[in-house]
């Protein structure tokens, strides 16, 4: 099962490398981390997706709390959540495809943020199942790189 | 305020923790420190190499309870020190190591002994530092020994640039500490110690389960409270070993792979399985699915991410032993549901179970007349020190003959590497002990192989006027290996056999130590009364029966009923 966890940890160096040997040391996996200031420039928030039946994932949120640069470690599958993921991608765009690559980055309400005689850079924002869809329709058409940011996610505020 | 230098306000800390006793090599990039060291009422204890240092420490730590230290150099001083550093934190010892690293300005630049000690130890320690600025030397160190003896004890290292102890400083005032992103929890929750006294009211065949948790957190006298109140059944594992009294009836002795027969029937034929400050290791569980397959498990740890990492925990209590077993002990002394001869009585037929497979199958060895049983010496040693000695041993058999046949009756009497399995822990862990406690008897169990993994600090016992005794059962090979080689390898001894080994005896007189050697069982007697009366560091060379196995044994995978015996 695909979970993502939010840490919150004190944003000081080698913080990053506890949480990465923790997973390499421990043979958790990781499929995407991304991390970056919170609003306290002090406390840095990293978001990172993991793959696990739910003794391991228990074994990650209790390890990754363990560490004591660790402020809260949460489950965000565990509540309702958004989560986002932004892809850079460079598409070829010569003459006979560049209308078929605008109308496709239309369709995910993607940006062109680069643009060369024979090719797009392309900005796309979504959940990674989007993220993943628009990369696999503009594969046949040519990709030359892409970037992705990995997944962020943020607990939905409550209702009431 | 005054200003002192980084040195001098790092010994203060020192001195404020009440740390008397450092053990240290130095260099380069910590010559500051020993420099500061040699004003202080702090006795700098020289080893003869890191790793040395580091389990002395340990030893130290193990014994009194105390925080241990160490001071090492950068670089090659620092590494040195890494396996020791590995075994504290694999058995939960509660140490500061301090290490001397190159000038700020340099780090990072592949400068002289520059290396990433905090990278290479962060798997290996609770919590390590780096500290770049001088006005953080203080905070940090008292935040170390804060991290090192708190909640799950472990080892903390704190890498010191040169520069940065140079600097002068203000002495900040002490104040408690609080920290934001570490609080361990010592209480447990009521509702879980109510819960698991109900159940252990309902079990007919309870066992207690005890690590090296309830040793750490002083809860001996809690736990045989409970044990005896309750008339349950204890088993303890190498780590827990004086945690609750080895000669008391209701002692099965250790668990596990070479545990006993009766402690591993017993867990593998319980409806209730009590741990308390244990881990379900490997070397405990054997196979997992049949490890005590009819229990429900009541798990209490300190650590959460102990409960429900091996086995499957039914009633988890997160908590200080101490504090759970205190708590446990005071819901029976005042629950109404809770008759004590009755329930003493309900367990009488299951301790007579117990009792048949410790009868039937005795931790005991095959006596060969003059040729020297390694079990013998230690029940010997048992026997003329009256079982008050503190034991350290190397690792192999000698290790494990050392835990199954010397009766530990009270806790910190006992030091071993028992995570890690580190060869070469025994003598620096000896001289750490017997520099804590110069007046108790202090015996490091030793093969021959392990032995020479730390001998030079010999040198530093005979400088520190520090008599450890020394007992090697010298079978001239890597006896555990050449075992698993027996069983397991159709004898194929690889790498196993030391053709060339030092004359024991001589080699203790090249330190201005004492040597003796029995080579015949009617000498044992004789040589341990000798070691044990003289005022010197003493090495007894026991030549035993060479190929000797260490039994019962689980083999490694199997259930931990498939007991290979004598
Ligand atoms: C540093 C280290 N290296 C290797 C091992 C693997 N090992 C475990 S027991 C053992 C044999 C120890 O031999 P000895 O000290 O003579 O003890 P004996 O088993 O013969 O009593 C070895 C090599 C270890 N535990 N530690
Ligand atoms: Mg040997």
């Amino acid at each position: 099962m695909k979970h993502t966890i939010s840490v919150l940890l004190q944003n000081k160096p080698g913080v990053l490398s506890r949480v990465t040997g923790l997973f390499s040391g421990r043979g958790f996996n990781i499929e995407s981390l991304s991390v970056a200031e919170t609003l306290d420039s002090s406390i840095s928030c990293l978001t990172l997706v993991t793959r696990g039946d739910e003794a391991i994932i228990e074994q990650i949120t209790k390890q990754l709390h363990k560490l004591i640069d660790v402020i809260k470690v949460t489950d965000i599958g565990d509540s309702e959540y958004v989560e986002r993921e932004m892809v850079l991608i460079r598409v070829k765009a010569e003459a006979q495809t560049r209308a078929e690559v605008l109308r496709v980055i239309d369709i995910f309400r993607g940006k062109v943020v680069d643009v060369s005689p024979k090719s797009y850079a392309v900005e796309v924002t979504g959940s990674t199942s989007k993220v993943q869809a628009i990369i696999d329709i503009l594969k046949p058409i040519g990709i030359q790189e892409i970037v992705r940011t990995g997944t962020i996610a943020m607990a939905r505020a409550s209702k009431k | 305020m005054e200003k002192i230098n980084g040195s001098q306000a790092i010994i203060r800390c020192l001195q404020e923790e009440g740390v008397k006793i450092i053990f240290g090599f130095p260099g380069g990039a910590i010559i500051d420190l020993f420099d500061a060291l040699m004003d202080s009422d702090i006795t700098n204890v020289l080893v003869r190499h890191e790793q040395g240092a580091v389990h002395a420490a340990d030893g130290l730590a193990r014994v009194t309870g105390e925080v241990g230290v160490a001071l090492l150099t950068s670089g090659p001083g620092a590494t040195n020190g890494v396996t020791a550093i590995a075994t504290a934190y694999s058995d939960s010892i509660p140490m500061v190591i301090l290490t001397g690293q190159v000038p700020t300005a340099l780090i990072g630049n592949d400068a002289f002994q520059e290396v990433d000690i905090v990278g290479i130890t962060r798997p290996c320690t609770k919590h390590n530092y780096l500290v770049k600025d001088a006005k953080d030397l203080v905070p940090t160190l008292r935040e170390a020994f804060h991290i090192a003896r708190t909640g799950r004890p472990g080892p903390v290292l704190v890498d010191l640039p040169k520069d940065v102890v140079a600097k002068m400083i203000d002495f900040p005032e002490k104040k408690p500490i609080r920290m934001q992103t570490y609080q361990p929890n010592y209480e447990p929750h009521q509702g879980q110690i109510e819960k698991a006294c109900k159940k252990i009211l309902k079990a007919k065949n309870p066992v207690l389960y005890v690590g090296g948790g309830v040793i750490l957190s002083n809860a001996h006298e809690e736990l045989t409270e409970l044990a005896r109140k309750l008339n349950i059944p204890v088993t303890m594992t190498l780590m827990g070993l004086g945690g609750f009294p080895g000669s008391d009836p209701l002692s099965m002795g250790m668990l596990g792979m070479h545990g006993s027969y009766a402690a591993n029937m017993a867990v593998a034929n319980s409806d209730l399985l009590i741990a308390v400050g244990a881990r379900f290791d490997d070397r405990v569980t054997g196979r997992l699915d049949a490890f005590a397959p009819h229990a429900t498990i009541i798990h209490i740890d300190i650590d959460p991410t102990s409960i429900s990492k091996n086995v499957k925990v039914d009633i988890p209590i997160v908590a200080d032993c101490k504090f759970a077993l205190t708590a446990m002990n005071t819901w029976f002394n005042t629950s109404s549901d809770f008759n004590r001869e009755q329930v003493a009585a309900s367990h009488e037929p299951w301790r007579a179970t117990i009792d048949g497979w410790a009868l039937k199958h005795p931790m005991t060895y095959i006596d060969e007349g003059e040729i020297i049983k390694p079990q013998f010496v230690i029940q010997k040693l048992d026997e003329l020190t009256h079982g008050d000695a503190i034991i350290t041993t190397e690792v192999g058999q000698n290790q494990m003959w050392a835990a199954q046949f010397y009766k530990f009756n009270r806790p910190r009497q006992w030091a071993t590497s028992g995570g890690l399995g580190t060869m070469g822990y025994g003598l620096p862990a000896a001289i750490g002990a017997k520099m804590a406690f110069p007046d108790k008897t202090v015996v490091d169990v030793a093969g021959d192989g392990s032995i020479q993994m730390n001998i030079q600090e010999l040198a530093t016992a005979r400088q520190y006027n520090c008599p450890v005794k020394v007992v090697i059962l010298n079978n001239n090979y890597l006896g555990m290996v050449r075992q698993w080689q027996e069983l397991f390898y159709n004898k194929r001894y690889a790498g196993t056999v030391m053709d060339i080994t030092p004359d024991f005896v001589m080699l203790a007189q090249a330190y201005g130590a004492v040597g003796l050697r029995a080579t015949k069982t009617s000498e044992v007697e004789a040589v341990l009364k000798e070691a044990l009366a003289t005022d010197n560091t003493v090495i007894m060379d026991f030549v035993i029966a060479r190929e000797e196995c260490v039994f019962p044994m689980v083999p490694a995978g199997k259930a931990t009923t498939e007991m290979l015996l004598v």
